[in-house]
């Protein structure tokens, strides 16, 4: 079971104080953020990807590969990489660069992204999400398994014996997963695959996460992966925790009345009884998180949003601190009564030993077919 | 068993809003004959949900189940008090936050309650439109009562009439699920998610 913390990366007002963070301080804190989760042994930090303000999470990858330089173990991720609006062909170079730089510790989760004006900043239109989802990743999942690519599709200009670089660590790409609150289609595309589907499980109730969660495992099954339960699940989830549950109540309620979300609706009590988001003590984060299993089945992820809201970086970390000392426990709590054929998530190390072992994959280049020139040749020029 | 669903908007209790879709109610259901269940939907008793669903994105708990009964409606009486000129915005904002598609197709028949029978266009002007927008069935005749109407003959005639065309349209116009054009809802997905090959040629535009 992998258990980290997904960071939508927003820029907001803390509501006790008064006070904004600077783009600086805000970008700072997230890599604090993830230093901490590594620290305390969580195994993922995801990060947000967003093109406007008050969100500081463009350039992921960049942040990532940050992030890597200064942990160890910790898995580099995305909540979510928007499928939709960036070319597929760049994904493809700056992903497998990352897992080059931090030697396999990435995977990756597509979405079609939450604000309709990002489409036209990327030239893309809004009305094709979907279809931009399916046939972007369609050439992404194509980029990384054949060196020489020869496609057409609708989207974008066609490739002509194009080899994108670097070539996935060890012959292997990256794990993906689809994330998506309520479109089947994407449910569909992640089983059709055999790829990961990830549930965001905050904000709405759980019956959303129950009813795609239900057909990715039910589609799985139909595309040949394996039985229904050995689909690869990942839930999102939300809390904020104190020694005592009163003080856990009182702290969170004004960032929780203000927040950007779902602030000036429903009150802290409905929210906590309608979904996923729970506040209290640590046994109470213990015990709900511990109940996703009711209606998710055994799964692989699970991923706290614990950075937003205006909630500062001091109080950021003591939920971590906090976190730590339960972890134990909420890993023993995921393993008790797992059946032994439950996988785990797929990491760089697991994919690599299925392909039976690592291979170098790089594609050395012959020269230039359309100029005659090689590499070599061109910097005997230039001297 | 047939399913007649009534959405009232009026605020006070009782209410002339009320009292009208109490009276089409009954109408229709003595057109319709045995067998009718009838639910009525009392916005006001929804209103801080609705507000909540634009706000977050989901229906709390009891306008879950209101959405979900008029979307097995088999037919529906929509009824709201003229505020400046157009429906509530509570009565809107009800209809905001259905899904795509849950009227499709339904019959709808619409009511207004106002001080004056200057606002009588409304019915035509404003709930009509509404309704064709997400593709209801509207039923020809609409009504509108001022306070002076209650207990006018003309009131129970057009009540009668109005009642008598939805009855007709619940008996022969409720199209069966997806028969009106090619929409596939949200719903529809779950039940038979379309093959991905499908949904690979679909988005190259092939």
């Amino acid at each position: 079971m992998q258990i980290g913390i997904f960071s939508v990366g927003d820029v907001t007002t803390d509501p006790t104080t008064g006070r904004t963070p600077t783009e600086f301080e805000r970008i700072q804190a997230q890599v604090e953020i993830a230093k901490k989760a590594d620290d305390i042994g969580l195994d993922v930090f995801a990060t947000g990807e967003h093109h406007n303000p008050p969100f500081i999470s463009s350039a992921p990858t960049t942040t990532l590969a940050w992030i890597a330089a200064q942990t160890k173990n910790l898995i580099m991720s995305t909540a979510t990489t928007l499928i939709t609006t960036n070319d597929p062909v760049l994904l493809a170079e700056d992903y497998a660069k990352l897992q080059h730089l931090s030697g396999g510790r990435v995977d990756l989760m597509m979405g079609r992204g939450n604000t309709g004006p990002v489409y036209p900043w990327f030239g893309k239109d809004i009305r094709q999400g979907i279809n931009l989802a399916i046939e972007n990743y369609a050439l992404l999942h194509q980029l990384w398994r054949e060196d020489v690519v020869t496609w057409k599709g609708r989207f974008r200009t066609p490739l002509q014996g194009y080899t994108s670089t670097p070539r996935p660590l060890d012959g292997v790409p990256p794990f993906v997963w689809h994330g998506s609150i309520r479109s089947p289609e994407i449910a569909e595309q992640a089983a059709f695959y055999g790829d990961g589907y990830f549930h965001n499980h905050i904000f709405w109730p759980s019956t959303h996460a129950e009813q795609m969660i239900r057909l990715y495992r039910q589609q799985w099954e139909k595309h040949g992966h394996g039985p229904s339960d050995t689909a690869i699940v990942g839930l999102g989830g939300q809390f904020f925790m104190r020694k005592n549950s009163q003080d856990a109540w009182k702290d969170f309620r004004p960032y929780f009345d203000n927040a950007p979300v779902y602030g000036h609706g429903p009150s802290l009590e409905q929210f906590v009884d309608g979904t996923p988001l729970s506040v209290g003590s640590p046994q109470q984060i213990l015990e709900k998180t511990l109940s996703f299993r009711d209606y998710a089945g055994d799964y692989q992820r699970q991923l706290f949003l614990i950075d937003h809201a205006g909630l500062p970086l001091k109080t950021v970390l003591e939920q971590l601190d906090l976190l730590g000392d339960i972890l134990p426990e909420m890993r023993k709590g995921f393993a008790e009564g797992r059946p032994a054929h439950i996988p785990e998530a797929p990491t760089h190390a697991s994919m690599v030993a299925k392909a039976g072992g690592g291979k170098d994959s790089t594609v050395y280049a012959e020269a230039d077919a359309a100029t005659g020139h090689r590499a070599e040749d061109l910097m005997e020029v230039s001297a | 068993m047939t399913s007649l669903v009534v959405v009232s908007a009026g605020l006070s209790n009782p209410s002339s809003t009320r009292l009208l879709a109490d009276g089409l109610t009954s109408d229709t259901v003595e057109a319709l004959g045995a067998g009718v269940e009838v639910t009525t939907i009392e916005l006001r008793d929804l209103a801080h949900q609705i507000t909540d669903h634009l706000l977050t994105g989901f229906p709390g708990v009891k306008l879950g189940e209101a959405i979900e009964v008029v979307r097995r409606a088999d037919g529906i009486i929509a009824v709201t008090p003229v505020f400046s000129a157009s429906y509530s915005g509570l009565f809107k904002n009800f209809f905001d936050v259905l899904e795509e598609g849950v009227l499709d197709g339904k019959p709808v028949l619409v009511a207004a309650t106002a001080g004056t029978a200057r606002h009588s266009l409304v019915i035509e002007h404003a709930l009509r439109p509404l309704f064709s927008y997400l593709h209801a069935v509207v039923v020809p005749t609409g009504v509108f009562a001022a306070t002076d109407d209650f207990g006018d003959d003309g009131l129970d005639r057009r009540s009668a009439r109005a009642a008598g065309e939805l009855a007709a349209l619940m008996g022969k116009a409720s199209a069966p699920a997806g028969s009106l054009g090619n929409r596939r809802t949200v719903e529809d997905e779950f039940a038979e998610p379309t093959p991905f090959d499908k949904l690979l040629r679909q988005a190259s535009g092939r």
